[in-house]
């Protein structure tokens, strides 16, 4: 398996989470743009400060070098300053110190990366970070409330649905992404959910079984 | 992945103004960021089409069906009308890649993957369709390459999405900012390597793909799409076929039936199509399209079960578009 080159992060500016006080969100609906093209200008006025070159309307010109990009990760914004052919798996894991998503083929085959773009479950090493911009990103830490349990974990302690545990973040991402959309599914559903997430060990049939239970756990 | 600027477009003339000096097209990024993770390619700008929002959609028109190229897989696979008239792109998009590649992946970066074949997909190679007078797969592993129409180039189209755009008669809008749109046909849209290996698409440097155009189907259209595969998910097809049946009655009036995995490009295979027009689809006469789905194929060293794979395709797939067979669960995504 080919590794990949991630790109080298930069440590002038490490993450930090941005000040409570500053409602951005707020400021952005009511202006009425995206806050990912807001982001990225951002990004453009600082690196237009060092070139002095001016893009065409509608267009924002990013990078090569390092640029400031907003994230909303697990209910928390931060600003980081990355390259914009950072992925957004490499953005997770390195500067935000979210391991729990797996890069593992990097190719989007195996769904060890797997994150919710508002509850949409994706490939993080398949999406450029600047793409996640003006989307709530939730990752495997963020899934329960902070210190608790969501009931797809529960579930999978129960039924003891992981061997290595290497593809498990990803698999209860899918779970619980599934039971977003369709609180009711079938075995059917769950496989259909879990299709891209590869099991080395093939624990597929308890993380069937955990995930129905979770289902049934919520009907209750 | 090399370095890049990126350049996010909130506009079809933003992003047209964006296309030149070698700069290429983003969309969901899972091709692009594939060809650039195996170092194949390194442009020095991307362009972001993705919150481009004219280029989003599907709209149902009188004349038939309207895609922006930045629907994904997803949305296209779950759409109510075209799971009801449309079925053979609901199942092609439906069952490409993984659940959560679909989310991201758009119908217009379908239909412009770039083939998958292992020499091409290796910066270790640099073969006929990277401009070296070479090819690897002819004397090489060659299991999941072309049994058909292959002058130049054994690698076989790789988008399901395409083999059932083809089915139902489709046609893109590729506009750039000098000279304005054109529409192509989708089988004219993919160049055959014996024409130009280099080139995979008509679409030029500073052209996008703006829609994606299917006229309405004939009343009493059926249609379906099959793939099979080694493996049950995320994989590209070995052998996939795409049928549209124009019914009166229980007699097919029209028969359209389309191959992916068989040929560098997507194809029709015209004989089988013969085969079905005018007569009532049974078990023999969807036997006999299979049979003659890979008339004149030549296998190369490691892909003659292609022959047995395709012909079986195809006959359980005009079965399953006639309503007579449920969707095969053998079948792969």
């Amino acid at each position: 398996m080919p590794g990949s080159a991630l790109p080298p992060s930069s440590q002038d500016s490490p993450a930090e989470t941005a000040r409570p006080g500053i409602s951005r969100r707020g400021f952005l609906k009511g202006a009425g743009i995206t806050a990912a093209s807001t982001a990225l200008i951002e990004g453009v006025q600082s690196l237009r400060a060092e070139t002095g070159t001016a893009a065409p309307p509608g267009v924002t010109e990013l990078g090569p070098g390092p640029v400031p990009v907003h994230l909303h990760v697990n209910h928390a914004e931060h600003i980081l300053n990355i390259e914009p052919r950072t992925t957004l798996a490499e953005a997770l894991r390195i500067e935000l110190g979210l391991t729990g998503s797996k890069i593992v083929c990097d190719r989007g085959v195996c769904s060890g990366c797997t994150v919710w773009l508002d509850k949409m479950p994706v490939n993080s090493c398949m999406t450029l970070a600047v793409d996640a911009v003006g989307h709530h990103v939730t990752t495997i830490e963020g899934l329960a409330p902070e210190g608790g349990v969501h009931p797809v974990q529960a579930a999978f302690v129960r039924h003891d649905a992981m061997q290595c545990g290497f593809c498990t973040p990803g698999m209860v991402m899918s779970c619980a992404a599934l039971l977003e959309h369709n609180p009711h599914p079938t075995e059917h559903d769950v496989r259909q959910a879990v299709s891209g997430n590869l099991c080395r060990c093939g624990t597929y049939p308890k993380v069937f079984s955990a995930t129905l239970d979770a289902a049934g756990e919520r009907r209750a | 992945m090399n370095r890049f600027v990126l350049a996010d477009c909130t506009t079809v003339d933003a992003a047209l103004s964006q296309l030149k000096d070698g700069a290429v097209v983003k969309a969901g990024g899972v091709d692009l960021l594939d060809r650039m993770k195996d170092g194949i390619e390194e442009p020095p700008k991307l362009v972001n089409i993705r919150n481009v929002a004219e280029l989003r959609g599907i709209r149902e028109t009188p004349q038939g069906l309207t895609l922006g190229p930045l629907a994904t897989l997803a949305e296209i696979s779950e759409h109510p009308s075209i799971r009801a008239h449309y079925q053979i792109l609901s199942d092609a998009c439906g069952h490409a890649a993984t659940p959560h590649i679909r989310n991201m992946a758009t119908v217009g970066g379908n239909l412009l993957q770039r083939v998958q074949c292992w020499y091409y997909r290796s910066a270790e190679f640099t073969c006929i369709r990277k401009g070296k007078d070479l090819c690897f797969a002819f004397d090489g592993l060659n299991q999941y390459h072309a049994i058909m129409e292959y002058d130049g180039c054994p690698s076989v189209a790789p988008s399901s999405a395409a083999v059932a755009l083809l089915g139902l008669g489709a046609s893109v809008d590729l506009t750039s900012a000098k000279r304005g749109k054109r529409t192509v046909g989708i089988r004219e849209f993919y160049v055959v390597p014996d024409a130009n290996p280099t080139k995979f698409t008509v679409i030029e440097p500073d052209e996008l793909l703006t829609a994606i155009v299917i006229p309405r189907p004939a009343p009493g259209t059926r249609s379906a799409y099959q793939k099979y595969g080694e493996k049950e998910s995320f994989d590209w097809a070995i052998a996939d076929a795409g049928v549209v049946l124009e019914m009166d009655g229980n007699i097919c009036r029209r028969a359209v039936i389309t191959m992916g995995a068989a040929s560098p490009v997507v194809r029709r295979a015209a004989q089988a199509e013969a085969a079905l027009a005018g007569k009532p689809i049974t078990e023999e006469t969807a036997r006999a399209a299979g049979r003659l789905s890979i008339e004149g194929a030549q296998p190369l060293s490691k892909n003659a079960y292609k022959l047995d794979l395709f012909p079986v395709a195809v006959y359980r797939t005009v079965l399953f578009a006639a309503g007579l067979r449920d969707r095969d669960p053998s079948a792969a995504g």
